[in-house]
């Protein structure tokens, strides 16, 4: 009873203050006019071709951002568990480092990285002859959300693959399943829940990533994020701001719903999150 | 358990003390003003004088933007006697009858202000009843001579100019931009006209490839680095990226021959204040020609004073940015509060967002 009573202040200050109550708050902006229920900012958004370009931007970088991770991350991971214990701890020392500085600092390196005069510009330059500048442009946005988000996939992928029982690899090679069979057959399978939550951990927080966008987008690559901001900021108009951000919110959870989903026809191993 | 009590009681003791000094020396001291400014606007040795020559002292809290000031001067509790909005946000002030009137036999030296500013500030402060103008500057068009032809120079155009593909900064701010698109075409840059506000939003997303970047800030270390030809600026802004210390010295200003957008920076004292007349004796301080010189080489923006011109340093008083000729300034507009209107630029704005 006594444990219970340490988590009330949680539930019963914190929670509501700045959780509950900014949803209520985003809520009733996207649903009330001048106190009257109403249905016209949903309309507006869906109706005018203002809003959606955005989404649209966003879901493609988080879905490119994801399936880059996967297919980058999936075999670092791979080697790190078959790697011993102390050396996989130093490696993946490595991947975690960068994450101990701030995000927007990170940003702010490839912003210096990619710009004109800069070592990507010096790369091309002496690759093709031609120096070519991609900060502004949505390729810039990519690279450093991928740069970003990759020890999101590898951490849970490591930890799953980490975890899986080696003799089920070893029967399959007894009873003759070749190198790919064995990967497709066995392994594959066995490292979903750790692919269900890498995937959940890129592309949720890629398609509402904001700082990256905006600062290396050049104004010109928009995100949903930065949208929702300048409703609210730029114009003063929280209405549209907050249908905009509960259609995020919605988008999050349908995309919640279908790992989790996925994660139950395929799981048998019980593996959660990490 | 006794000793847990008395340590919280302490820190929560400390706290509330650490509350109220800075409260204390904000507000009770008779011979002190607070004045609400914008950061590093202010050269700071003139505190130092003033104090020096009247014995009172001036508190500064920085801002960053208009909408700040504007929030904190429409509380009712204001504690600040002076601050520096800009004109719409003096104009809102004034309507919301935030302002007192000024005392102007406390301010010999506004004979120092120039008669032609005076009547643009009219138009936002009819009689200059609320506010004296402190500083200005125009929207304009800041170039890189290396990179840039003579011959393409002189209007809007150049924005819009084909050949410099890629090479173009536009500024990301919805009634600057807009404003650029709208004296192009020659129309108002309040304008309330539908049609108009959507042509003219259709013109900045007519090619999206001509723009390198949308950019605020961002735009001072692009320019001074060579990283763009041409950029849409303010003027004080140019200035400080022409300074030939810190910035670029290829770097020159026009505004355009269509018209622009001219902005006053103006003092104001809020109405809740009971120091007028120390805030009055202030203002009177900054108008003085040799303090305004001074101030003026500190902040690099261009000044109403009549006086200050005659005793600036080579840089400033050859920098086009600085120096705008008269008939420029005349053909400029100021920004008015558009109240509900605004609406239709935010409209317009969305779809440049999303194009563009």
């Amino acid at each position: 009873m006594k444990r219970v009573r340490l988590s009330y202040p949680y539930i019963f200050v914190w929670m509501p203050i700045f959780i509950v109550a900014p949803m209520l708050f985003v809520l009733y902006y996207a649903t009330f006019r001048n106190g009257s229920f109403t249905l016209d900012y949903v309309k507006q958004v869906f109706t005018t071709s203002n809003y959606l370009p955005a989404l649209w931007t966003s879901i493609w970088i988080a879905l490119v951002t994801t399936a880059v991770c996967l297919i980058l991350g999936y075999p670092v991971a791979y080697i790190l568990s078959t790697m011993k214990k102390r050396t996989a701890a130093l490696v993946s020392l490595l991947f975690i480092m960068p994450m101990w500085m701030n995000m927007l600092l990170r940003t702010f390196a490839w912003k210096i990285v990619l710009d004109k005069g800069g070592v990507f510009a010096s790369i091309t330059e002496f690759l093709t002859g031609q120096p070519s500048q991609i900060l502004y442009t949505p390729a810039a946005v990519l690279i450093a959300t991928i740069y970003d988000f990759l020890p999101f996939m590898i951490l849970p992928l490591y930890t799953t693959l980490m975890k899986m029982d080696k003799s089920h690899v070893e029967a399959a090679r007894d009873l003759g399943a070749t190198g790919v069979q064995t990967f497709t057959k066995v392994i594959l399978p066995l490292s979903v829940p750790g692919i269900i939550s890498g995937i959940t951990m890129v592309f949720v927080p890629a398609m509402s990533t904001f700082a990256v966008s905006r600062m290396l987008g050049g104004g010109k690559v928009k995100m949903i994020g930065e949208v929702i901001e300048r409703k609210i900021m730029e114009q003063n108009d929280p209405a549209i701001g907050s249908t905009l951000s509960i259609l995020l919110i919605i988008l999050v959870l349908i995309s919640m719903a279908i790992m989790n989903k996925v994660d139950k026809e395929n799981s048998s191993t019980g593996g959660t999150l990490w | 358990m006794k000793k847990f009590v008395s340590l919280i009681l302490a820190a929560a003791m400390l706290m509330a003390l650490a509350a109220f000094i800075p409260a204390l020396t904000a507000c009770d001291s008779s011979k002190t003003i607070n004045l609400l400014n914008w950061g590093e606007y202010l050269d700071p040795e003139l505190k130092t004088e003033f104090k020096k020559r009247t014995g009172i002292t001036v508190n500064e809290k920085p801002v960053t933007s208009n909408e700040e000031m504007l929030q904190l001067l429409e509380a009712d509790d204001c504690p600040y006697d002076l601050c520096i909005p800009s004109d719409y946000a003096v104009q809102r002030l004034i309507k919301g009858g935030k302002l007192a009137e000024i005392n102007y036999d406390n301010i010999p030296n506004i004979k120092n202000i120039d008669k032609k500013y005076i009547d643009i500030t009219n138009g936002f402060d009819p009689g200059n009843k609320h506010s004296v103008p402190y500083t200005w500057g125009v929207l304009g068009v800041l170039y890189n001579t290396t990179m840039v032809d003579e011959a393409d120079l002189g209007s809007w155009d150049l924005l819009w100019n084909e050949k410099y593909k890629g090479e173009i900064l536009m500024y990301d701010s919805i009634r600057d931009a807009m404003a650029a698109a709208l004296s192009r075409k020659g129309y108002s840059l309040n304008t309330v006209n539908e049609a108009e506000i959507n042509e003219a939003a259709n013109d900045l997303i007519a090619d999206p490839s001509l723009y390198q970047a949308w950019v605020t800030d961002e735009v001072k270390e692009i320019m001074i680095g060579g990283g763009a030809a041409i950029a849409l600026v303010y003027s004080g802004d140019a200035v400080w990226m022409m300074d030939p210390e810190e910035g670029n010295t290829d770097l020159e200003f026009y505004v355009p021959k269509e018209g622009s957008n001219i902005y006053f920076d103006n003092f104001v004292i809020p109405v809740n204040s009971k120091k007028n007349e120390l805030a009055e004796q202030f203002i009177n301080f900054l108008l003085d020609p040799e303090v305004a010189a001074q101030n003026t080489e500190y902040i690099f923006y261009s000044t109403p004073n009549t006086e200050v011109p005659a005793l600036l340093g080579e840089f400033l008083s050859e920098c086009s940015a600085f120096n705008i000729p008269a008939e420029d300034v005349a053909n400029c507009e100021i920004y008015k509060d558009l109240g509900e209107d605004i609406k239709l630029y935010n409209t317009a704005w969305d779809m440049v967002l999303a194009k563009r």
